[in-house]
């Protein structure tokens, strides 16, 4: 019990506090290639230098600490009404040490019980799979890139997009487009091609616990990725949205069945503060390993 | 770097223009989007709250009490302001405020405000909570954070040398629509 609260601290403290070394790298790869003496160009040092502090300080990122999203892989057996609970417990002591800000409002009443414990937080998804491990991902995600998410139903007759994948990609960049600095750029997408709505959102945000530098084992699928990147990064919208040469740090898009009738394309954005970590535990539930 | 210290003049902010980076040091006022709608719905400031010739940050910080009661900042990026878009250039007006931090921009309506009456807007740097924290030297005062909640309340904020870039001036520049049109350009040369 105490082990398993515990371990969800540290995870949630480590992924509030640390971008992952796959991110960081690409952010100080986007340093580089920036043009020197821009606003684009401070940004990114003002970004480089947050990192540092962060991780120094043991501090959040960025102050909006986001949704609380947590993906479990156990095997078959696995208690998961206990894990629940006990991701509640840390989420609360976790925003009592200040790794997360009381973050969580009533949608009702306005109030904010500091706790960001309530209905859909933290969310807790679960899958099953025949090994023994356990693992748990956790995704931080904040509202400033949730908010520039989007979704279009094909096809869409003011963006000349059809049911096919070039109305995919004109659908993905429109989203681009819009989302401009909003997001704090420069982001990552999530895509999901097909899929019920609300399936579509799920599957995107799945595609956030990709490393930045994989490649879609799907051909048609990595062609999109590495087009959007590249059209996306010519468009000049930049860190922030100050102009600029890196719009995005990375694409990472996924298909689901659809039904006949429909045909979505469900964008999720995820800003440069991309906290994403992820752990392994042992059968008392300790850290055994760090999956980023 | 252009220095700006709190209170403003109207002078200062007519001689700021799109792309000049500052550096703020005084006082500044977070206020999100329960602040704005509040306000705008008619709602009073408490008399300890000055906005004229001031700064809103749109901001919900990370705060700790420490054991005085006293309250120390551990995060404190911008939020997304487009959300105060519907409110902002009203408040802009009637309250006599010359700055407002921020990201992400604000649209025609508080342009014109910024026009109309001697106001920018300064982008902050999105998700730097860590570095733009350590400008925030003292939190002097909270209000409404019983009503609001911690992230919503009215933080006041004593800062030194926190940078910003301004983004959109009071003579009708903006960078956010500069960039808006010249990528939607560029995009519609590659579908």
């Amino acid at each position: 019990m105490n082990a398993l609260n515990d371990s969800l601290i540290e995870l949630i403290r480590r992924t509030s506090v640390e971008l992952p070394d796959d991110v960081n790298q690409a952010l100080i790869r986007s340093l580089e290639n920036e043009k020197k003496g821009t606003i684009a160009e401070s940004a990114l040092k003002i970004i480089d230098q947050n990192i540092v502090l962060a991780k120094r300080k043991s501090q959040p990122i960025c102050q909006d600490t986001g949704s609380i999203l947590f993906y479990v892989d156990c095997p078959v057996g696995f208690d998961q009404i206990h894990f629940e609970e006990t991701a509640r417990v840390a989420v609360t002591e976790a925003t009592k040490k200040g790794y997360l800000r009381q973050n969580s409002v009533d949608s009702l009443t306005g109030k904010n019980d500091g706790t960001n414990v309530g209905p859909g937080a933290p969310t807790v998804h679960f899958h099953q799979h025949r090994s023994p491990e356990v693992s748990v991902r956790l995704a931080l995600k904040g509202g400033g890139c949730e908010n520039v998410g989007a979704q279009y139903s094909l096809p869409n007759e003011k963006l000349h997009a059809n049911r096919d994948l070039d109305g995919c990609r004109k659908v993905i960049l429109d989203a681009v487009l819009q989302a401009q600095g909003k997001g704090c750029g420069p982001g990552i997408l999530g895509v999901c091609i097909g899929g019920d709505r609300a399936t579509g959102y799920e599957f995107s945000k799945q595609q956030f616990f990709r490393k930045l530098d994989d490649r879609n084992p799907n051909a048609e699928l990595d062609a999109l990725e590495q087009d959007i990147l590249k059209t996306a990064n010519e468009l000049g919208i930049g860190p922030m949205g100050f102009g600029g040469k890196t719009t995005l740090l990375g694409v990472k898009a996924t298909a689901a069945n659809r039904l006949p009738a429909s045909f979505f394309v469900s964008i999720s954005y995820m800003c440069w503060a991309y906290r994403r970590q992820g752990v392994r535990l042992g059968g008392a539930g300790e850290i055994t390993s760090w999956l980023y | 770097m252009i220095s700006l210290t709190t209170p403003i003049t109207e002078q200062k902010i007519r001689s700021l223009k799109v792309g000049d980076p500052v550096s703020i040091s005084g006082i500044v006022f977070t206020g999100r989007d329960a602040v704005h709608k509040y306000l705008h719905e008619g709602g009073a400031l408490p008399p300890q709250v000055n906005l004229r010739d001031g700064i809103i940050y749109h901001c919900g910080p990370v705060m700790m009490k420490e054991v005085d009661g006293s309250w120390r900042c551990t995060a404190a990026g911008p939020t997304t302001s487009i959300r105060e878009e519907p409110y902002q250039g009203d408040i802009i007006h009637k309250f006599g405020v010359r700055g407002v931090i921020g990201k992400g921009g604000l649209g025609e309506k508080t342009l014109a405000a910024c026009k109309a009456d001697g106001c920018v807007y300064l982008h902050a740097i999105g998700g730097a909570a860590q570095v733009l924290a350590e400008c925030v030297k003292k939190v002097r005062a909270v209000y409404f954070l019983e009503e609001f909640g911690s992230p919503e309340a009215i933080w006041e904020l004593q800062v030194e040398n926190f940078p910003a870039v301004v983004t959109m001036d009071s003579h009708g520049g903006s960078l956010h629509k500069e960039v808006f049109a010249a990528s939607a350009a560029e995009l519609a040369k590659r579908l």
